[in-house]
């Protein structure tokens, strides 16, 4: 496969880095909307390199993260009902319900199955017409033509037993949301490269423009990252706040049309919950009127069920980006990848578990200096 | 269109979330393992020999000293690119005798068949086992075959043990790395366990990745002649990959472990995949590696012998160990940043984009 190296390479990073601390004349605040630039910032230790140049908030754009408690304990129950095959991605599984998580309603006898794509959920459907098969369609707008066309499918194909638990959200209303907090310290944005892929840049222009904020479409890879930080530094530094595409390989200003117009054709926006955040106005996708035969929520006639985080879990002030994970005092304590109190510790895109597994030992040799 | 209601009974939550059923991430290697081991198993069975958790057990008898291993192999698919379950459990059980410098002497196997097997699938696999017990010159000299009803078992699972002789002048042991020892790998990481997840999720790449499953004897055979005791820790990196294997030395020897990502070598088909399946190569299983630790006056002679042999000519240094951070395991990225390579709670659970 191409292009695993080239965007890892030491010296060009190095040397891009040193442009970025030559150009901060003070230190910037920005946010990295999205887990995969998290995982890969923690990962590589791109936030040491940085020095005081650059503070990065790890943004709320974690999937796993953010699907509300509600949806999970709804997908718990129709994993452990015996006539439903339960199919998810596989990080979802280890998310915290209330009470279990996926693995354990799995262990206890429910069959729940990991897929990488919701077209395989289909297929699973498709060769077993006695069960029930549910997808969790989780995720941002990346995630959604692929969902949106399962659904699509399954209408033209007439597969009356599958269907979809859905948790969709999107990223420019959660960027307006952390933007109006009055606390909000972030200066300008990474935007969620693959999210652009599909959606383009567009309904980024007016918020750059009214919030004043440089907001950088960009990749996963290391040298992507440094790159998008440095062309956001630039605009700070030179009082700029347009929308710039880093991630030029991948992403057209429009997006990709038959990908948007299958999501906008299959869903609607609606408000929805994010975990640890809360109610987000028009900040979420579910099916259409049309596709409500496809809703698992529909079939199984799941109703709202009342939940309550952990006290404990400030999951919430981490996906804002008001605490830094190793601030809070169950992390690395109470709460762990294996007994994670809160979903930022489960999925490896999670901000807490980014820190846990990755950032542990810088952490302890700063506290050390 | 309604299914039925969701049945209550069948399914309340147990508390507390650390659950009382077996889970799938207890077979996984990691600290799940490293649990149900403890927890379930040492207080019943703890003895001596048991309580070294190595490799292979090694018992006194007669005035020398028996190195004795079991391994139950489960793999699905039965059969791979590169190989099949038999050649694995062949395999597994001799490099398990090897990493704890026996040389391996006889070999058992236990078959579990699962009633609708086809009878060819069985002849090629057992078929395999002969091959490789006559190519390593390790016979299988007793064995065992019960039958389950259909849906008791997942085709076939095999159990092999196996008896060797330890050597007083080659004695590796996980509790043995010294700070200043270098570490190596005898070949590139991560072959078997895409091998097998490239055929259970239908992956097709431009090339097939073949299992790595081999017999670790010669390697160990020609570091025992050149090395000796100067080689203090030898370990196959299978179940859980590199990272747990070092992670399980450096809390044995009670040192830390430096690694230095750019020397870890990843074949670049098995690297693609672990990207697209957002997997990491640092946990994905080996058969055919051995990682070692080694004085660093020795490291040339070992890497001579190794690349001497077929099959460690990629061998490599790619790290050390040091006394700080004891029982942690630090890697220096690319670009010069660290992280830790810790324990897998469980599984590794693909990521969802």
């Amino acid at each position: 496969m191409k292009y695993l190296t080239e965007y890892r390479d030491a010296s060009v990073a190095r040397g891009l880095i040193a442009r970025i601390r030559e150009l901060a004349t003070h230190r910037w605040v920005l946010m990295e909307v999205c887990g995969g630039q998290t995982h890969t910032i923690v990962r590589q230790g791109l936030d040491q390199l940085l020095g005081d140049s650059v503070e990065m908030i790890h943004g709320p754009g974690c999937p796993v993260c953010v699907t509300p408690l509600e949806q999970i304990d709804k997908a718990l129950r129709l994993a452990a009902d015996p006539s439903v095959i339960f199919t998810s991605f596989g990080d979802m599984l280890r998310v915290p319900g209330s009470e279990c998580d996926l693995l354990q309603i799995r262990a206890r006898g429910g069959e729940v199955r990991v897929v990488y794509s919701p077209l395989d959920a289909l297929e699973i459907a498709i060769r077993n017409p006695n069960n029930q098969v549910v997808f969790f369609a989780v995720g941002f707008e990346t995630t959604a033509p692929a969902n949106a066309m399962a659904v699509w499918r399954a209408r033209e194909l007439g597969v009356g037993n599958f269907s979809i638990l859905v948790s969709h959200v999107t990223v420019p209303p959660a960027i307006t949301a952390i933007l109006t907090a009055p606390d909000n310290r972030v200066q300008g944005f990474l935007a969620a490269g693959h999210v652009c892929t599909v959606m383009g840049w567009t309904e980024y222009e007016p918020i750059a423009a009214r919030y004043r904020v440089p907001i950088i479409v960009t990749g996963f890879e290391p040298l992507d990252i440094i790159e998008g930080i440095y062309l956001a530094v630039r605009q700070l530094e030179a009082g700029r706040y347009e929308v710039e595409n880093q991630y030029v390989r991948s992403v057209r200003r429009e997006g990709t049309p038959p990908a948007r117009n299958l999501v906008a054709e299959v869903f609607r926006l609606v408000n929805r919950q994010w975990r640890g955040i809360g109610e987000i106005p028009a900040s979420g996708l579910a099916l259409r009127e049309e596709f409500a035969d496809f809703d698992a929520e529909c079939r199984f006639g799941l109703e709202s069920i009342q939940v309550s985080e952990p006290a404990e879990c400030r999951a919430g002030d981490v996906l804002r980006g008001k605490l830094k994970p190793f601030e809070c005092p169950a992390f690395g304590k109470h709460c762990t990848p294996e007994h994670p109190l809160g979903a930022p510790m489960v999925s490896s895109e999670g901000a807490c578990a980014a820190y846990y597994n990755y950032g542990r030992f810088r952490q302890a040799q700063e506290i050390e200096v | 269109m309604t299914a039925p209601i969701l049945a209550g009974s069948f399914l309340t939550c147990p508390t507390p979330l650390a659950g009382d059923r077996v889970l799938l991430g207890h077979g996984s290697g990691g600290k799940l393992s490293a649990a149900l081991l403890k927890e379930r198993f040492l207080p019943h069975l703890a003895n001596p020999a048991l309580l070294r958790l190595g490799d292979a057990a090694v018992v006194p008898v007669e005035g020398a000293q028996i190195a004795i291993s079991t391994d139950t192999f489960v793999v699905s698919p039965l059969e791979f690119p590169g190989g099949n379950i038999g050649t694995l459990a062949i395999h597994g059980t001799l490099n398990d005798l090897a990493m704890m410098g026996a040389r391996p002497l006889y070999l058992s196997a236990g078959f579990v068949l699962e009633e609708g097997l086809p009878l060819d699938v069985l002849e090629r696999v057992v078929e395999a086992m002969g091959r490789t017990s006559k190519a390593t010159n390790v016979p299988l000299v007793t064995g065992d075959t019960k039958v389950v009803e259909r849906g008791k078992a997942d085709g076939l699972f095999i159990n092999t043990t196996g008896v060797g002789l330890m050597d007083p002048g080659f004695q590796p042991a996980p509790d043995c790395a010294r700070p200043g020892d270098v570490v190596l790998v005898s070949s590139p990481l991560g072959r078997h366990g895409m091998a097998i997840m490239a055929v259970r999720e239908g992956l097709a790449f431009e090339t097939t990745i073949e299992s790595d499953t081999a017999s670790l004897v010669p390697l160990v055979d020609t570091l025992r002649s050149a090395l000796g005791n100067q080689l203090h820790v030898l370990r196959d990196p299978t179940r859980g990959g590199l990272a747990s294997t070092l992670n399980e030395i450096a809390a044995a020897s009670g040192v830390g472990i430096e690694l230095d990502e750019p020397a870890i070598p990843v074949p670049s088909d098995v690297a693609a995949a672990c990207e697209m399946l957002g997997l990491d190569p640092l946990y994905v299983a080996n058969e055919g590696v051995l990682a070692a630790m080694v004085s660093e006056s020795c490291l040339e002679a070992a890497l001579t012998c190794l690349r001497a042999h077929p099959l460690g000519r990629s061998a490599v240094a790619i790290g050390r160990v040091v006394a700080q951070h004891p029982a942690l395991v630090v890697l220096r990225t690319y670009l010069g940043g660290t992280r830790i390579v810790d324990l897998l709670p469980g599984d590794q659970l693909p990521r969802i984009c």
